[in-house]
């Protein structure tokens, strides 16, 4: 598939992926078209189509201040869209913000608990809106805070908890009502990675159950890792989606990056190169240095074993997966970049 | 894939997650009362928790009493003794009223976190977070209060009218002050700053508490301020007080601050509920 199938264009160039989607106001979990959302004259979200299919956990990628947030923000209806309109299981966002609310839940970019309170607190406060009575809901926290490994902790301020422990507190407040519908943003961001192990592990098992996952990240391993299907929003629109493998077959699967022995041999290596990658190498700003996309990582060895055969050493090679920048430089022809606009939405959230 | 098996007792505990899942129904909703007291609950947890945001009522109310009664005591009505009768009702006022200044601060830190987004996205009556905010807030001004008149009764001061006059002087303090807030949650949404709310709140209530009968008899006055004292509802409030606290209380003057309260929440609320359903 080349980079242009891959990039939706205005309209119908956008493939649908994957599942049958069925198109009207039932079948999909969310359905947005033309979502708008402008902070002053700044426009965050500028047209944001969106097909969702009940089940799928469906990954948003893109740097800060590409309009994720934003996004997330009016399909959970905590923002009015200025155009557009988004139906949630067939609800309309704004007319029908209620039946919305009543199908989802959210856990938001910082946590979405209350600090001063113990996690037992937060979980019987959240248990209690929802309606539960006293004995419920204290049996409910009592049974998410020992599922998500918290009860030692329950009778804890939050503010005295790690990263890690808030974030499954976050989580285990949105699921104190297993949600049709859950909007995870950044869930890993600031984690260490045992942390966000455990939170990948929760979103699965999510999944599995049943509950529909929306998330959003700036890492395209974990939207790899994780989602069914991506979009990829930059400057508030949606420029590629597709499954992972879709993705990253289009951006290819990532970068060789080999340290020559000899830097007067660059010029013969990147001809071998190029000629076994099938792909233009480009010098590195080391002297010894080169990279190449690559989109087949097969011909990688046979490149690999063409080098040495022409007696040109190598000190060091590595072959990654295309980080964030690797797939904007393949979709836009420019890196990520955080944008001005991260200020603005950051406040906003 | 991965698997994140780096401990041999997992900290999640994915069939106690699975079952959690599963048995995760939905019940009735609450109705409106409910959720707003869970509200009041949750702000009473943060008095536990938080203990210094309670220097607020126990300061105001011990140096409000003392500075005034003292101060101007012996120039107004020729001793202390003599004035605390007179300002004891005023002061209680004037001292609760101060605090009403907290809420909105209070509700423009707590806004800006990101559990105010996880309320608003829940399926509940929508003015509760902000109505069970207040009732929290009425803990606080009840404590305030018995402060005071704890203090009045410590320096001599002797209500007509009881312990019954005195507690529903309390209780209509109360009311006011809870009425009066809506006017701070509506600043708190609009201003960015804590800082900003205070500032603008203390604009409004110095002329507003100066400008009343809490400390002098407006009889006193030029008669164009005695007159517009006269529409001030601290005014009305103050006199209630009064007549509560010393026996004397006269029904149009209830009524006249029933009718402030129910003025001040229907403008002020539903400017609240507006800005808080459009906060970005």
């Amino acid at each position: 598939m080349s980079k242009e199938d891959f990039i939706a264009g205005e309209g119908d160039g956008k493939m649908s992926i994957g599942r049958d989607l069925v198109d009207g106001a039932d079948g999909l979990a969310i359905h947005a078209e033309g979502l708008v959302h402008r902070f002053g004259d700044n426009v965050a979200v500028g047209g944001v189509d969106l097909k969702v299919v009940p089940g799928e956990i469906y990954g948003f990628l893109g740097p800060n201040g590409a309009g994720k947030t934003t996004t997330i923000r009016m399909l959970a209806t905590l923002l009015r869209p200025d155009s557009g309109t988004a139906r949630v299981f067939g609800h309309d966002v704004v007319r029908e913000s209620d039946a919305v609310r009543g199908r989802v839940s959210l856990t938001g970019q910082f946590a979405s608990v209350d600090e001063d309170l113990t996690g037992l607190e937060n979980l019987v406060l959240i248990a209690r809106l929802l309606g539960h009575s006293r004995k419920q809901a204290k049996a409910r926290a009592n049974e998410l805070l020992d599922a998500f490994g918290l009860s030692e902790a329950a009778g804890r301020q939050v503010k005295k908890y790690s990263g890690g422990m808030r974030r499954r507190l976050d989580i285990a407040a949105s699921i104190v009502v297993t949600p049709d519908l859950i909007f995870l943003d950044e869930p890993t961001a600031g984690l260490d990675p045992r942390s966000r192990n455990q939170v990948w592990e929760i979103i699965r098992t999510l999944a599995a159950e049943g509950t529909t996952v929306l998330l959003t990240t700036q890492y395209l391993d974990e939207a790899d890792q994780l989602a069914d299907r991506i979009a990829v929003i930059d400057h508030g629109r949606v420029i590629a989606e597709g499954t992972p493998g879709e993705l990253k077959a289009s951006v290819g699967s990532g970068a060789l990056h080999v340290r020559l022995r000899d830097p007067e041999q660059k010029p013969q290596a990147e001809r071998i190169l190029s000629q076994a990658l099938g792909v233009p190498v480009q010098p590195g700003s080391d002297p010894a240095s080169l990279s190449a996309r690559v989109s087949d990582p097969e011909r990688v060895s046979y490149a690999l074993v063409e080098l040495s055969r022409s007696g040109v050493a190598t000190t060091d090679f590595a072959l990654g997966q295309p980080s964030l920048d690797e797939v904007f430089l393949a979709l836009t022809g420019r890196p990520a970049e955080d944008e001005d606009t991260a200020a603005t939405e950051g406040e906003a959230a | 894939m991965t698997t994140p098996t780096a401990s041999a007792q997992p900290v999640v505990r994915e069939d106690a997650l699975r079952s959690a899942l599963a048995s995760g129904k939905r019940p009735k909703r609450p109705n409106a009362l409910s959720a707003s007291l869970t509200f009041g609950w949750r702000a009473l947890l943060k008095i536990k928790h938080v203990p210094e945001q309670l220097f607020d009522v126990t300061a105001f109310p011990i140096m409000f009493t003392l500075m005034f009664t003292y101060l101007f005591g012996g120039a107004i009505a020729g001793s202390t003794g003599e004035y605390l009768q007179f300002l004891l009702p005023g002061i209680l006022v004037q001292t609760v009223v101060f605090i009403t200044m907290y809420t909105g601060m209070g509700l423009n830190t707590d806004v800006t976190k990101g559990v105010f987004d996880r309320f608003r996205s829940l399926p509940i009556w929508r003015p509760a977070a902000l109505v069970g905010a207040l009732l929290g807030d009425v803990a606080r001004y009840a404590m305030a209060s018995t402060i005071v008149i704890a203090l009045g009764l410590i320096l001599g001061f002797r209500p007509e009218g009881g312990v019954i006059g005195v507690l529903l002087s309390v209780a209509l303090v109360l009311v006011f002050s809870f009425s009066l807030s809506w006017i701070w949650t509506a600043l708190g949404l609009i201003l960015r700053t804590p800082n900003s709310v205070m500032m603008v709140s203390f604009m409004i209530l110095f002329p507003l508490t100066f400008a009343s009968n809490i400390f002098v008899d407006p009889r006193t006055m030029p008669s164009w301020l005695e007159t517009t004292i006269g529409f001030n509802p601290i005014t009305h409030l103050v006199t209630a007080v009064r007549g509560l606290m010393s026996g004397t209380a006269a029904i149009p003057q209830i009524g006249a601050v029933f009718l402030s309260c129910a003025v001040l929440i229907a403008v002020f609320a539903p400017i609240t509920m507006y800005l808080y359903r459009n906060k970005k």
